[in-house]
């Protein structure tokens, strides 16, 4: 074995996967995963600026009772089309597709994931079901909702053009998560290079690993949910129609099964985003590694077992109402196991409060809520009172947009430096994560209180509800709504230095947060073929062999400390770090 | 290790990101296995639409599953088994084939031509039992409750099909009434003027039918001239017993049954085809001489890919077919 | 995975018989042959009227077959245990989905037919087909909105 863990690489323009080759043409067709991975990253943040507007549309016509301005049915489709570009084209690939392509081959010490081709075939599939599905949508006037539920998606006749195209293009987004996600489970299983045992793993990989199981085994459900639907709508096979003798409630459950496991396909890659931005920003030893890494495993498999708790009220049978609640209850351990064990790492850690490390203390924060408002919505009891208002829609927020796009960003600001090679400004990092904090807050707490009033979720006005309730109403709405102002103007700004970076950013070293994981070895931005040599792995969380080099403004690994912990010999040094775990 | 890098020869069918040419096998084969759970997953979303309806309903698959034709289903199942057979002895041949000498290419070839005569001789196979069902009237979809809503239409001399051989499928009507119902244009079936026997049409389904797809169609259904068919058509008493929607003992949704069946060989055709494709795409690299004991990757995973749609007909066949 | 096997001298193993496991040709056309006696013996089966036993056997049948062809034209039994793990994961998913689905949809049964019956009898005498189509389209249509 030759010496593998590289010192950071001198500053000079070297051949990086940036300038390795150039032309639209080496973007557009390249193999590589990190173009690929940056081109996701451009797509999915394109979205999310698309996505947020119609955020705006809807909180501006809900800031105060009465038509503003716009229609009902405007106001339909804006909720329609915030919806579903943010879960199909936003939060979905935002995490597996856009970072995970860009830092899970490096992580993992691999040059590539397996399948280039079908990397890059994955993202012109996003790219062309994307195109499809928001034409389909701006056109078709589609007033179905995202859930497309029977009989209203089949007999609606609003939506008559907007329906099977719309199908169509979530079934091609659909495929091109299929393909991400196996290109990634046959990744992890058979490029690791030797020496990365799977408990030597970071912990994002064992959380994209997970992501990835649940995007091979449930989303081919939603292709053939969806092309029934389609024949459904197109032909009349009264599979699901009730006039023609079906079950609207059997569609329900083909829809679920999918698109409940979609939710941890959501949440479960930030929560491995967490795991890395808390244990290197603390400069400390993940607290508990193979409990957290199980837990991401556990949570991919309790949650293709609670599909039923989205039918409470919908016709689903007592018998399984009373089955799907109790198991909704056991999805909360997994996640609490990993929150226990990030505020033990955080626990006399020497914590740095960088930009990533804010978003992370962010998501500990939003998550906590999230999660525990999930139970009152598991209960079912609760549920029938709270079903359809507003607390689901802050309850699932604060998972969905609080908890998952907020670790998605930490993301971004903690492997900047890595894809661009760039840093930004700090302070103004800082300022924007405390806007986007603030300002998320501000616009869901409210909805909560809402919800529990009474306030259905949906509704374009409610000038006409009782005096007192509209009363009510409208002080939560208005909060609501500046709230998302105060977001709005914490994300611009987080985009105005990201973008001011690329030109006038400092050079980043190739470690300037002290990260003990691969990708931190290797040059920023990294060269064409990630490493030059296979390399060879430590623990990725003993950050004791790291020391601070002042000229190159970053970390490097101090090789005396790391053979010594490599070879202990006689000099038993265990301190602070846990052991190796597969050895 | 990067010094046996250096020394390990990096063959032109070895991909630059990995280490040595059995890696690179297992990655195909780990990635074909998990295609295949997705395949299985895709085909158990139907499976569970049949559990259901064959749970709830039994008597709806009692009955429909004697319109189906065993013999034929059975001379498929064979069909798909030695075409599976000859494809796994394809990919057994390749593994041996010498990549000099190429001994084993002309076997080689002589096995995947005959697999891609299974997946054409199953297709054909199924071309004939599908258009046989639609002769007998179990149309997919709503054409399956089609009944005389236009005066125009050509509902009186032959719309029925029964017990009358389809000639042709002719040509794409317009029909008034299809776009009153917001659905796709049908397809007539021209018969032969001899036949003037007209069929009742289901009436729940097509009363709900025309009262679901809005109000012009409900009224075309309740002009009198429907009706008049309905009652007169019941004086056709001998061909009643044949066609479907006038059997008395036709369960209700017994058409659940005939479209649960579509959608699952349907889809399975699908596969058939798609492996069909593959297979010819197969072939072509075997004429080239491109397969032997080094690489052979290609074939066993378009093997596996034809393994998975011989699997699924198994199912199909007793769950379908073999019902009693 | 080792890397010390990828010396020279057996690199050559590693291309050829070390990858992949190669199946005799006699012991593919053994299956073959008892997959299609096993095909006749399911549809001999059917002739025998065993009730609900029908289906079983049938069912039996056909994960015998599938098994024979997953284990030795699949090279399942020489295959790495994940790939095997992997497809009989999905077959778990699958009868996941069903045990639910189905648990489920037997539940409400019962309303599905009481409706039915209190609709069809709503709808009139179905001698009288005009009457019962106007009966049942206003039915349906006052219903229609509740519906959404």
């Amino acid at each position: 074995m030759s010496a593998i863990d590289t010192q950071p690489q001198t500053p000079v323009v070297v051949d990086n996967y940036l300038n390795h080759t150039k032309g639209v043409l080496s973007w557009a067709l390249t193999l590589d995963h990190k173009r690929i991975g940056v081109m996701y990253t451009i797509s999915v943040l394109l979205s999310f600026f698309l996505g947020g507007m119609f955020a705006l549309l809807v909180r501006t016509e809900l800031i105060a009772p009465g038509e503003g301005f716009l229609t009902q049915d405007q106001y339909n489709q804006a909720f329609s089309l915030h919806g579903a570009i943010m879960v199909f084209l936003v939060i979905i690939p935002s995490v597996p597709a856009a970072l995970g392509n860009f830092i899970m081959p490096i992580m993992l010490g691999a040059k590539d994931v397996a399948f280039p081709r079908l990397n890059l075939f994955s993202y012109y599939l996003w790219v062309f079901g994307a195109i499809f599905f928001v034409v389909a949508m701006f056109t078709g006037s589609l007033d179905t909702g995202w859930t497309f539920y029977t009989p209203y998606s089949i007999d609606t006749d609003s939506a008559m053009s907007g329906v099977i195209p719309a199908l169509t293009g979530a079934f091609i987004l659909g495929f091109s998560s299929i393909f991400t996600g196996m290109n990634f489970i046959v990744t992890i299983h058979r490029l690791r290079p030797p020496g990365m045992t799977w408990f030597r793993m970071p912990l994002f990989l064992w959380a994209i690993y997970a992501t990835a199981l649940i995007q091979v085994l449930a989303t081919p459900v939603l292709g053939i949910t969806l092309l029934l639907l389609i024949m459904e709508r197109a032909f009349g096979i009264g599979i699901f129609n009730p006039a023609l003798g079906g079950d609207p409630v059997l569609y329900q459950h083909f829809f679920w099964f999918y698109s409940h496991p979609a939710v941890y396909i959501m949440i479960l890659p930030g929560m491995g985003i967490i795991s890395e931005l808390i244990a290197v920003h603390s400069h400390k030893h993940i607290c508990g590694y193979k409990f957290i890494a199980f837990s991401s495993v556990a949570i991919a498999i309790f949650g293709f077992l609670v599909w039923g708790h989205h039918m409470f009220v919908s016709g689903q049978s007592p018998l399984l109402n009373a089955i799907f609640s109790a198991i909704t209850f056991s999805v909360s351990i997994p996640s609490a196991v990993k929150m226990f064990n990030w505020l033990a790492t955080l626990y006399k850690g020497s914590i740095s409060l960088n930009t990533p490390m804010l978003y992370a203390l962010s998501f500990m924060f939003i998550f906590a809520i999230g999660g525990l408002t999930g139970l009152h919505l598991g209960t079912l009891a609760t549920d029938v009172h709270l079903h359809d208002t507003y607390f689901v829609v802050a309850h699932f927020h604060y998972v969905m947009m609080g908890s998952a796009l907020i670790a998605m960003i930490g993301g971004l600001h903690h492997w900047w430096p890595k894809i661009t090679g760039k840093m930004y400004n700090e302070n103004l990092g800082r300022l924007g994560c405390i806007l986007v904090f603030v300002g998320f807050n501000t616009t869901f707490l409210p909805q909560f209180v809402l919800g529990s009033q009474g306030m259905p979720r949906r509704y374009h006005d409610y000038s006409n509800f009782l005096p007192e309730q509209v009363e009510l109403y409208a002080t939560y709405h208005m909060w609501s709504s500046i709230g998302s102002y105060i977001m709005a103007v914490g994300f611009f700004l987080t985009a105005g230095y990201l973008i001011h970076s690329l030109f006038a950013g400092r050079r980043a070293p190739a470690n300037p947060w002290g990260g003990r994981s691969l990708e931190w070895q290797c040059a920023s931005p990294p060269p064409y073929d990630n490493f030059a040599v296979t390399p060879s792995v430590g623990d990725c969380y003993d950050f004791s062999v790291l020391e601070w080099d002042e000229k190159e403004q970053g970390y490097r690994i101090n090789e005396e400390a790391r053979r010594k912990q490599a070879y202990p010999g006689e000099v038993a040094d265990r301190s602070g770090a846990e052991k190796l775990d597969g050895d | 290790m990067a010094h046996d890098a250096e020394h390990h020869d990096h063959p032109d069918h070895l991909a630059h990101h990995f280490d040595t040419p059995k890696q690179q096998f297992e990655a195909g084969k780990l990635g074909m296995w998990l295609f295949i759970a997705t395949e299985i997953l895709l085909f158990g979303g139907l499976f569970v639409g049949y559990s259901v309806w064959r749970g709830n309903h039994p008597e709806l698959f009692e009955y429909s599953s004697h319109f189906l034709d065993t013999t034929m289903g059975g001379i498929n199942t064979a069909v798909l088994i030695a075409s599976s057979l000859t494809m796994a002895a394809a990919v057994t041949v390749a593994q041996r084939n010498d990549p000099v000498k190429q001994d084993k290419r002309p076997i080689l070839i002589l096995l995947l031509v005959l697999t891609l005569c299974g997946a054409a001789g199953f297709m054909v196979i199924k071309y004939f039992e599908w258009t046989h069902k639609f002769a007998e009237g179990w149309y997919p979809g709503v054409k399956y409750y089609e009944k005389p809503s236009d005066k125009s239409h050509t509902w009186d001399s032959h719309a029925g099909v029964i017990g009358v051989e389809m000639t042709t499928i002719d040509t794409v009507d317009g029909a008034p009434t299809r776009g009153d119902l917001g659905l796709p244009d049908t397809v007539t079936v021209e018969l032969p003027a001899a036949a003037p026997v007209a069929v009742a049409p289901d009436h729940f389904l097509a009363d709900k039918l025309a009262a679901v797809y809005g109000n012009d169609d409900a009224a075309h259904a309740g002009d009198p001239h429907g009706a008049d068919v309905t009652t007169h058509d019941a004086k056709h008493d001998e061909h009643e017993q044949t066609h479907p929607l006038q059997d008395p003992h036709r369960p209700r949704d017994a058409h659940i049954f005939f479209n649960i069946y579509y959608m699952m060989t349907g889809l399975h055709g699908i596969h058939v085809i798609i492996g069909g494709i593959v297979i010819t795409w197969l072939l072509i690299k075997s004429f080239r001489g491109q397969f032997h004991r080094d690489y052979f990757t290609p074939v066993d995973l378009g093997g596996l890919y034809w393994h998975v749609v011989d699997l699924i007909w198994i199912f199909l066949f007793p769950l379908f077919y073999l019902i009693h | 995975m080792a890397d010390n096997e990828h010396n020279p001298l057996h690199a050559h193993d590693d291309h050829g018989h070390g990858v992949g496991h190669i199946v005799p040709i006699k012991l593919l056309v053994v299956v073959g042959v008892v997959l299609l006696i096993l095909t006749w013996i399911t549809v001999a089966a059917t002739y025998f009227d065993l009730g609900d036993g029908n289906i079983y056997i049938a069912l039996a049948i056909a994960v015998i077959k599938a098994s024979l062809v997953a284990l030795f034209f699949m090279h399942l039994r020489w295959d790495r245990p994940f790939n095997g793990f992997i497809f009989v994961g999905s077959i778990a998913f699958v009868a996941l989905f069903i045990a639910f689905a189905l648990t489920d949809s037997s539940q409400y049964q019962p309303d599905i037919k009481e409706y039915r019956i209190t609709s069809d009898l709503k709808g009139g005498d179905s001698v009288d087909a005009q009457k019962k189509l106007e009966e049942t389209a206003a039915q349906l249509q006052t219903d229609a909105p509740s519906a959404e």
